[in-house]
């Protein structure tokens, strides 16, 4: 008797014969894909002949690097909360995607790839690009497989797109040999409803729920600090309604942000190592700490023996995993947040906490006078980073799609810019991927074409996929770039300036004409250099109907303070 | 906190490549494993691997939690040495001069239970199982005859408690039966 391992929904299709390469285009199709980024090679062509005759019902976008795939499947999937999709060959072509495929497993990003490999019968035989992509992707995949026969094509898609997007979602690479892509199969799809070695959503335990909310309305100082689990549960207004009920100060961590609007009178800022003063001082104030879809990440905690220790810590978490990894919760919450919000919101009662929230209020007052007034508002030298945020703000309104890659500009970036609604901020927050903004924001205009995506990039970061540019280029996308360009690698020298006495070891770049470049891929391009340039330029980049690139020459040796230096408990937050 | 040997009963689908997604856990946190074993279990089509290491109470819980999280582990559980009954196996290969020279051999193979799997003319080969100590024991006793090869299995081990499987997964049947 074969043993079923996995429940399928009802069959959509009625069995046709096709080739394992059809096969995978249909799958997608079955999936609801109609964007996928990819890069053709040898082991991979019979599926690109197939996308050749499915192209008016699928898009496939050629990146200049199969890294850049993965970026823009994640931009992609970011912004719409759907699947992204990438493809690539075997050997080279699968081993690029790994930075990528680990920034989407760090940052919980829906994402199927999907590498071609070398004929079965070479397997293990060191063959022209065989490369082992199942190993090598294992620990840095929510699930992986080895297809090496047509006829499991179906089955195995459906259980990748199911793995990829339920509970806490994650990359699944699918590895597809040759001949697999070349054989024949009977086709049917079923999509995948239930594997039975796998749980995405753990119960409820009501219980919990209860001893929450008693906690909560016996709170005298409470502090939500809240994550990208409210974005991936759908529960933006449901943490609206549970902070406004109970007048609950929130925080948000980096991947948390545009959950609630920045100027939502309840939202305190950002916590972590570049975060808000407030927030970041009040951890270790407060007496019940709510974290919500957050996993207390060492750039969020500081120091953890010194982190929230007078607080009675509640934790509502979907990946049991996550539970006491690195904060003993009071009360762990676990399950989707959807419903133990839902939950919870009824159990709570009226509050305001007024005189706690004034405390924010005080030392948000200590912040802007010591940070953010300068920040926003120099008058003499070199632009800052925060003006040009700043700048952008006044022409979006908050409602432009923020791309960042990593470093001192996406932390100006996270900190000034403003959101007012959710899935507007793509930024690699856990694997911190320099080189990801570029990619991300073709993949986050694709997913959400009506909205402005504006992706904000150091010089460094934008040197590293600096390739994408032609595929902007060749697909027409307008996303808008701007590039802070200080002619450091900033955040690596301003920790040399800070804790190695000034020793700049390799972090100045000795940069090309950008403008030259872009110039060269038929790009729209201006640069800025004065303060009196600046507005006029955001503004006709943000009006511009096609792909604009903006490089702004920032101050070299600005520094991103508030900090909390490594080792040191978030309530030893610098100032400057 | 103390470190203490605890076992790892982990409950699987038979898939490829699930022993490198377990061995990478450990690989990550730089824990070494002490022993590890692979077999059937006692649901048809389950696999069982028992693994054997030595951490803090505090890091088993995160690193069961994270095999867990594996999609094709069905079920893992960490137990302490009183909480288990497990056994080692061990084979032993000794020269035959040895053995037909000195009766002391034989005397020792009687004391602690250990059997003779094999006999040639060249040499001899005995087994046992037991606990680690025993095994080592035997070790020691045997190697001034020159022991011609060693092995030693890894634990295998039931729990005094159950392992509710079969429920587990007769759950999961019951609340998917579609298709």
């Amino acid at each position: 008797m074969e043993v079923k391992t996995a429940s399928f929904e009802k069959i959509t299709t009625h069995a046709t014969t096709v080739s394992g390469a059809e096969a995978v285009i249909k799958c997608l199709l079955e999936e609801g894909v109609k964007t996928i980024y990819g890069y053709p090679g040898g082991a991979i062509m019979p599926v690109y002949d197939e996308l050749y005759k499915y192209q008016d019902k699928i898009h496939h976008v050629l990146t200049r690097h199969e890294q850049g795939a993965t970026h823009a499947a994640q931009g992609f999937a970011r912004v719409t909360g759907k699947v992204g999709v990438a493809i690539a060959t075997s050997g080279p072509g699968a081993t690029n995607l790994v930075t990528g495929i680990a920034d989407a497993q760090i940052d919980s990003t829906p994402m199927v790839c999907i590498t071609g490999q070398v004929g079965s019968h070479l397997l293990g035989s060191d063959a022209f690009q065989e490369t082992d992509i199942v190993g090598i992707s294992t620990p840095i995949t929510k699930w992986n497989y080895q297809v090496t026969k047509a006829s499991e094509i179906p089955e195995v898609l459906a259980k990748a797109f199911y793995i990829a997007r339920s509970g806490r979602p994650g990359p699944v690479l699918i590895d597809i040999t040759k001949d697999a892509q070349f054989d024949s199969l009977e086709f049917s799809y079923k999509k995948c409803s239930g594997i039975r070695s796998y749980n995405p959503f753990p119960e409820v335990n009501l219980l919990q729920v209860e001893r929450a909310a008693d906690l909560i309305n016996s709170a005298k100082k409470p502090l939500v600090v809240f994550g990208q689990g409210v974005i991936l549960g759908n529960a933006e207004e449901l943490l609206k309604q549970v902070i406004e009920k109970a007048g609950l100060p929130a925080a948000w961590t980096i991947l948390g942000l545009s959950a609630l609007d920045t100027d939502h009178p309840l939202n305190v800022g950002m916590v972590g190592m570049h975060g808000n003063y407030a927030p970041n001082m009040l951890t270790n104030e407060c007496d019940v700490l709510i974290a919500i879809g957050m996993r207390f990440d060492d750039r969020v905690t500081g120091n953890l023996k010194h982190y929230a220790k007078q607080a009675k810590v509640i934790h509502f978490e979907i990946d049991p995993a996550e539970i006491d990894k690195n904060v003993k919760a009071d009360v762990p919450v676990l399950g989707d947040v959807k419903e133990t919000l839902k939950a919870l919101l009824e159990l709570l009662k009226p509050n305001a906490h007024a005189s706690w929230q004034q405390k924010f209020k005080e030392l948000y007052d200590i912040e802007f006078e010591k940070i953010i007034k300068n920040d926003l508002n120099a008058e003499k030298g070199m632009l800052g980073m925060a003006e040009v945020i700043d700048e952008i703000n006044h022409c979006s309104k908050g409602d432009a799609v923020i791309v960042s890659d990593v470093g001192q500009h996406q932390m100006i970036a996270c900190r000034y810019s403003k959101f007012n609604q959710s899935r507007s901020n793509v930024t690699s927050g856990g694997l911190g991927t320099m080189g990801f903004a570029l990619p991300a924001a073709i993949g986050a205009k694709m997913g959400v074409p009506n909205r402005e995506v504006v992706a904000i990039i150091g010089d460094g970061g934008y040197q590293m996929t600096i390739q994408e540019l032609g595929t902007i280029f060749q697909t027409k996308v307008p996303v808008k770039i701007v590039v802070l360009n200080n002619g450091f690698l900033g955040m690596v020298r301003q920790w040399q300036q800070m804790f190695f006495d000034k020793r700049y070891a390799s972090t100045e770049m000795v940069n090309p004409d950008f403008i030259a470049i872009v110039k060269g891929y038929h790009i729209k391009a201006k640069q800025v250099t004065e303060r009196s340039q600046l507005e006029h330029a955001v503004k006709e980049m943000m009006e511009s109907k096609e792909a604009y690139f903006l490089e702004v020459k920032v101050e070299q040796e600005e520094n991103v303070f508030p900090m909390i230096p490594t080792g040191a408990s978030v309530s030893e937050i610098l100032l400057e | 906190m103390e470190k203490k040997n605890y076992t790892v009963s982990i409950y699987t689908e038979n898939n490829i490549g699930l022993l490198s997604r377990i061995a990478a856990i450990f690989l990550k946190r730089h824990i070494n494993i002490e022993s590890i074993t692979a077999s059937k279990s006692e649901v048809n089509e389950v696999m069982r691997f028992i693994i054997v290491v030595e951490v803090a109470e505090e890091q088993i819980k995160k690193i069961v939690g994270q095999i867990e999280k594996q999609i094709e582990v069905i079920k893992a559980f960490y137990h302490t040495d009183d909480e288990m009954i497990f056994q080692e196996t061990a084979l032993y290969k000794v020269k035959s001069s040895e053995f037909v020279e000195d009766l002391n051999i034989q005397d020792f193979i009687k004391d602690t239970n250990a059997r003779i799997v094999t006999v040639t003319q060249n040499f001899f080969v005995i087994e046992k199982t037991g606990k680690r100590h025993e095994i080592e024991n035997l070790y020691e006793k045997l190697k001034p005859y020159g022991l011609m090869q060693f092995v030693r299995s890894g634990t295998i081990a039931v729990s005094k408690n159950e392992m509710p499987i079969s429920s587990i997964l007769e759950n999961f049947n019951t609340t998917n039966s579609i298709s």
